[in-house]
């Protein structure tokens, strides 16, 4: 039984009906509704993606032999193996996969959804709030805009920074720029986690004029008087703020004793996958607490692991620890240019090329014109290739340090 | 990584001084480091989150948010500002001897 719908649900069940089809039952449980190629909520603002060309039905993603079931969870009995639903039924299972993902949690930041919401306060991670933006940067005469990601992790760490450079893009473009002022306010102490990339990032946004933030928690948003208060009291004024709400897991996954976090994510093993609370249940993608990003290339090179330790599990064999936390990410910087990070939980991003050593031929860490190709050109293989559970020619599960320049060399860079 | 002396014996931290090894901390530990981060002497308050933290880290491998310690720490955010000025999540970690929360990416 998997419990979710989205990337990890999807590519999960594809997957395993592949691969044991003949010999197992598989039931995907979540509500109806659409299948968000959420990259694209980043477009969206900008007008250059429309909502409908990155909304596909949820339950026709799923291959035919796959049971999809309409419902809301409640809570899951890991000693009694079995899911209760909104509805009062209880469903039991004989190996349960978590792929519920994360969800924003606006309600939980004092302001943020109070008066202004819509007005001058904006989101985009949901399709909804990617559209009111769209709208309210049509009307933008210029001013001063604020992004800020309120709370880590959210998902794809790099989206709050890739608006920016492309904030910066879209007002240039519109003959704003000279009258606006672009801050990025953030609660981590630079513009990423990560030395190297922080860094280089750090100089991406001061090139294009991006004033950083730092260390900034975020206690309350005033939309009437146009600030961002922190709870040490300091101040950012705005007059258009996109903020990022706080996220975390899934409710029901808080209802479930032993099962997550403090913020709802699945306590998980982070090379096994397999869940901390029962060995018959196992967690993918944004839903787990791994310390990774959470983001569909992560949830990909996860599905590999994922379901070859469900085969192990059922033969009664050791789990294989083989999820190295491998992430890849595109960050558009605006101007039709886009970088390219790749690292896992020991390699953090660094420069030099990919996917084939010094061949490349996309340069890692750097601006160029064949990233944001790559990047607009890589929705067809979500579809085609990551939903259905493919592996992605070329691209494997494991990171690789061909064609990485070691830190090593950029040791004096850092920091 | 280098090493440090707290209550006498050699401590192992990393380069923005948290403890390397959870397990070389105790409570003179922390009443050293807080010192030398300038939260002063610790009081009950300071405690209550500090062994939330460890509690919590010891669990879940990992430090928790500032807006869970809010929650669940029985101080509330307003007052982790006043306890350990200048990012409690960060200075509460230190002083309870864990690695800096990592922000998760």
């Amino acid at each position: 039984m998997i419990i979710g719908s989205g990337t990890g649900g999807t590519l999960t069940a594809n997957r395993l009906l592949r691969e044991y089809g003949d010999q197992a039952e598989i039931v995907v449980i979540d509500g109806e509704g659409d299948h968000v190629y959420q990259p694209g909520l980043l477009f969206v603002p900008f007008g250059m993606a429309n909502p409908q060309d990155i909304v596909r039905p949820r339950s026709k993603q799923l291959h035919d032999g796959i049971e999809f079931r309409a419902g809301e969870v409640e809570r899951v009995e890991t000693e009694a193996s079995t899911v209760h639903l909104a509805d009062g039924t209880g469903v039991g299972y004989d190996l349960l996969v978590i792929a519920s993902g994360a969800r924003l949690m606006p309600e939980e930041t004092e302001g943020l959804t109070g008066p202004g919401w819509g007005e001058n306060v904006f989101s985009f991670y949901e399709m909804g709030d990617a559209v009111a933006l769209r709208e309210a940067l049509k009307q933008f005469e210029g001013g001063r805009l604020v992004v800020n990601p309120i709370e880590m992790p959210v998902k794809c760490p790099v989206a709050p920074l890739e608006f920016c450079f492309l904030l910066d893009w879209f007002l240039h473009k519109h003959g704003l720029r000279e009258q606006s002022s672009i801050t990025y306010v953030t609660p981590l102490d630079g513009a990423f986690t990560k030395p190297v990339a922080s860094k280089e990032l750090g100089d991406l946004l001061e090139k294009k004029g991006v004033s950083i933030e730092t260390e900034f928690a975020t206690g309350e948003v005033d939309g009437p008087k146009g600030r961002l208060v922190s709870w040490d009291e300091r101040e950012v004024p705005f007059d258009l703020l996109v903020a990022i709400p706080v996220h975390g897991g899934a409710e029901f996954v808080s209802n479930s004793p032993g099962l997550g976090d403090d913020l709802g994510y699945v306590r998980t093993d982070a090379h096994t996958l397999q869940s901390l609370a029962a060995a018959n249940v196992f967690a993918i993608g944004d839903a787990t607490n791994l310390p990774t990003s959470k983001a569909g290339s992560v949830t990909h090179f996860e599905g590999e692991t994922l379901t070859a330790n469900i085969g192990r599990f059922f033969k009664g064999e050791e789990l294989e620890g083989s999820f190295d936390g491998h992430a890849n990410c595109f960050i558009e910087t605006g101007f039709h240019k886009a970088l390219l990070i790749d690292f896992n939980y020991e390699v953090e991003p660094l420069p030099g090329h990919y996917p084939v050593g010094r061949a490349g031929p996309l340069p890692l860490l750097r601006e160029s014109r064949l990233n944001h190709l790559a990047k607009l050109a890589f929705q067809p293989f979500y579809w085609h290739a990551l939903l259905p559970g493919r592996d992605i020619p070329g691209i494997s599960a494991d990171l690789s340090m061909a064609g990485k320049q070691p830190a090593a060399e950029k040791a004096g860079k850092a920091k | 990584m280098s090493t440090v002396t707290y209550a006498g014996e050699p401590v192992e931290v990393d380069s923005e001084g948290f403890l390397e090894d959870p397990a070389q901390w105790n409570e003179q530990v922390a009443a050293e480091i807080a010192v030398a981060e300038g939260i002063g002497e610790l009081n009950d308050r300071h405690w209550m989150v500090i062994n939330y933290m460890r509690e919590t880290y010891l669990v879940d491998g990992a430090a928790p948010s500032i807006r869970t310690l809010g929650k669940a720490s029985g101080v509330p955010i307003k007052e982790l500002y006043k306890l350990f000025p200048k990012g409690p999540a960060k200075l509460a970690a230190k002083t309870a001897g864990i690695p800096k929360p990592r922000g998760c990416i």
